[in-house]
């Protein structure tokens, strides 16, 4: 297997790894906590690599799990003193976690592999060249196996519990009552998370596994209002973010793990503006469409009040549009044929009337104002 | 199940934040087949009656059965409504997948919903009126609507006791009169239905039987005995003496 090929595959296997639990952080607006665990495992590691003396897989994965479960029921206990609020809670328990690991890390093992760097930014430039081997065979590299075990354990947890899941996180309330523990539920997230995001960080770092975990999921929120499609958008948000980082960091010789991170961000930016429903520019246009109308209607009440009284003749003139409703010149265009494209107003000459149609038209409009 | 059983028996119940009691020695005890208000001015603790009844806050003292059971053995014969303003109507899902969730109580854990399952949630939609709307993202609903949607969800759950958190709050005249109706519909099958209720002038036309709760319980029992001016007046008025007292 070529190195490229695995650390694309790698990207898009950690992409899609994060993504999916990042769907439900999203949902619970829990995407600080997210931050927070990936920070916090750091003294869960160290604690592995103590017990294990040296580098293990498994006492890595316990420590960080540990650590990220000890993690999230910090920030629980001290919102429940009602001391601290929530945002506040994870903000003071996670700088003291990484403190802590970065303490021991200096202290303890200063010459090892464990340092800083790797933590913060990973290193999925070498997944390539780490390989496992079963006796003589090589089972190719390890970070693949990795991710793709942690993808395997996502998918059948989101899909065995995804009912469990969806309920706890729209009405925790009616979980309770229907004895599903919404507690048991939050527990059981945050174990996978913590395990998704040592297995994830040691291909891209950190601070990077939380833009996995939570850009393409926002992505996604905006695009869609099915919780499945958001999920499937997510993966899809944050493998296409795999693949173009990738691309990226090649052409220019930077930082994989951070190209990958900064499309995450590009994909957001163009959802937000471009999205259908939500984004910003479909907002915009849904307001300028609405200004419109209501000056049509606006026109036709007009009209409506002045209709058959002696002062008409001056009132319903399309240069009276623009000195009496200080409308400019292009807008009331727009808006006068918005009123002929409907057939609500007629034209003749300078002069306007109302249709049959625009007459119940500005009937009903002013009910509608009354009520 | 115990047929002879009252829906809701509620014995010497205590709720407090801290040392500040928040019901005190609540005793209530719900016929079969009314349809009840619990009736009392803000912070009388009419929401925590009902969250307590159904676990959702911890008691200080007291026990509450329904159907001479403990609610964990009775879960399936209770449907909860909670209050609108409790989940997040942005949550990327439709009318139809929020009714559904009415039939998890009954299918456990893992299980998913069957075909049989959608459609008895659909026709619970239907009850309310709302079946155009099953497929409707339920953001795009209006309040009135939402509260359907959440009454639909209660009736998914098959129950015998239905205790709902304010289903008047914030809907139209229209949803309103069809809840009411709908209401009047479950007692008519023989079921119990129970409803925090704040507003006065509605209470004795809507409902055949009340609590009036101030902390303490004033009095309960049937709408014709029980809503007298004396015990109106004691549940509003007398509020800042049952407090001190409570508090002696």
């Amino acid at each position: 297997m070529s190195s490229t090929f695995a650390i694309i595959l790698t990207g898009i296997l950690v992409a899609a790894a994060c993504a999916s639990l990042g769907c439900f952080l999203i949902l619970r607006r829990m995407a600080m906590l997210a931050d927070a665990i990936s920070h916090a495992i750091l003294p869960g590691l160290v604690a592995g690599y103590f017990i294990a003396q040296g580098p293990s897989l498994l006492a890595g994965f316990f420590g960080a799990a540990l650590a990220g479960l000890i993690t999230v029921g910090l920030v629980e206990l001290l919102k429940n003193t009602q001391r601290v609020g929530g945002e506040s809670a994870i903000g003071i328990v996670f700088p003291a976690m990484f403190a802590l690991g970065t303490f021991l890390v200096s202290k303890y093992y200063a010459d090892v592999h464990l340092d800083a760097d790797a933590v913060l930014y990973g290193n999925i430039e070498f997944v390539g060249f780490d390989h496992w081997y079963l006796g003589e065979t090589d089972l190719g590299p390890q970070s693949l196996w990795i991710m793709g075990g942690l993808c395997l354990i996502n998918f059948i947890f989101i899909t065995v519990f995804y009912k469990e899941l969806k309920l706890a996180t729209f009405d925790a309330g009616l979980a309770a009552t229907l004895g599903f523990s919404p507690i048991l539920i939050h527990y059981g997230l945050m174990a996978v998370v913590s395990i998704t995001t040592v297995g994830a960080f040691t291909a891209v770092g950190a601070i990077l596994v939380v833009a996995l975990m939570i850009v393409p999921a926002a992505t996604a929120y905006l695009l869609t209002d099915r919780l499945p499609w958001m999920i499937g958008l997510a993966i899809g948000a944050g493998a296409i973010a795999a693949v173009l980082g990738f691309g990226l960091a090649f052409m220019l010789n930077g930082s994989v793990a951070g190209a990958i991170a900064t499309i995450t961000g590009v994909e957001f930016g163009l959802a937000l503006l471009f999205s259908p429903k939500q984004g910003l520019v479909a907002r915009a246009r849904r307001l300028a469409r609405q200004r419109i109308q209501f000056a049509a209607d606006t026109l036709l009440v007009h009209l409506l009040q002045h209709e058959g009284s002696p002062e008409a003749a001056n009132e319903s003139t399309i240069s009276h549009l623009q000195s009496e409703l200080q409308w400019n010149n292009k807008f009331a265009q727009r808006v006068l044929d918005l009123a002929q494209r409907r057939s609500l107003v007629r034209c003749q000459g300078q002069q306007l009337e109302l249709t049959t149609s625009g007459r119940e038209r500005s009937q009903q409009v002013l009910q509608l104002g009354r009520a | 199940m115990n047929t002879d059983a009252k829906p809701l028996a509620i014995h010497d119940l205590t709720v407090a934040y801290q040392d500040k009691p928040v019901l005190w020695d609540i005793d209530l005890s719900v016929p079969s087949g009314v349809l009840a208000a619990i009736v009392g001015p803000n912070g009388a603790g009419k929401s925590t009656l009902i969250k307590a009844t159904l676990g959702l806050m911890p008691i200080a003292a007291g026990t509450i059965q329904m159907f001479g059971q403990t609610y964990a053995k009775a879960r399936q014969m209770v449907g909860y409504v909670p209050q609108r303003s409790s989940v997040d109507w942005d949550f990327p899902t439709n009318a139809l997948d929020v009714v559904l969730m009415g039939t998890y109580g009954q299918l456990g854990w893992i299980k998913r919903p069957s075909k049989a399952d959608r459609e008895w949630a659909l026709h619970c939609l239907e009850q309310v009126a709302m079946a155009d709307f099953a497929q409707r993202q339920i953001s795009q609903l209006s309040g009135g609507q939402q509260q359907r949607v959440f009454l639909a969800r209660a009736l998914a759950q098959r129950a015998q006791l239905y205790l709902m958190d304010e289903p008047f709050v914030g809907v139209d005249a229209v949803t309103e009169r069809a809840i009411i109706s709908l209401l009047q519909q479950l007692r008519s099958d023989g079921k119990t239905v129970i409803c925090v209720h704040h507003d006065l002038d509605s209470a004795p036309e809507y409902f055949d039987w009340v609590a009036l709760l101030n902390v303490r319980m004033i009095a309960a029992g049937p709408m014709k005995t029980t809503w007298t001016p004396e015990n109106i007046s004691q549940t509003y008025g007398g509020r800042t003496q049952n407090l001190i007292r409570g508090a002696a």
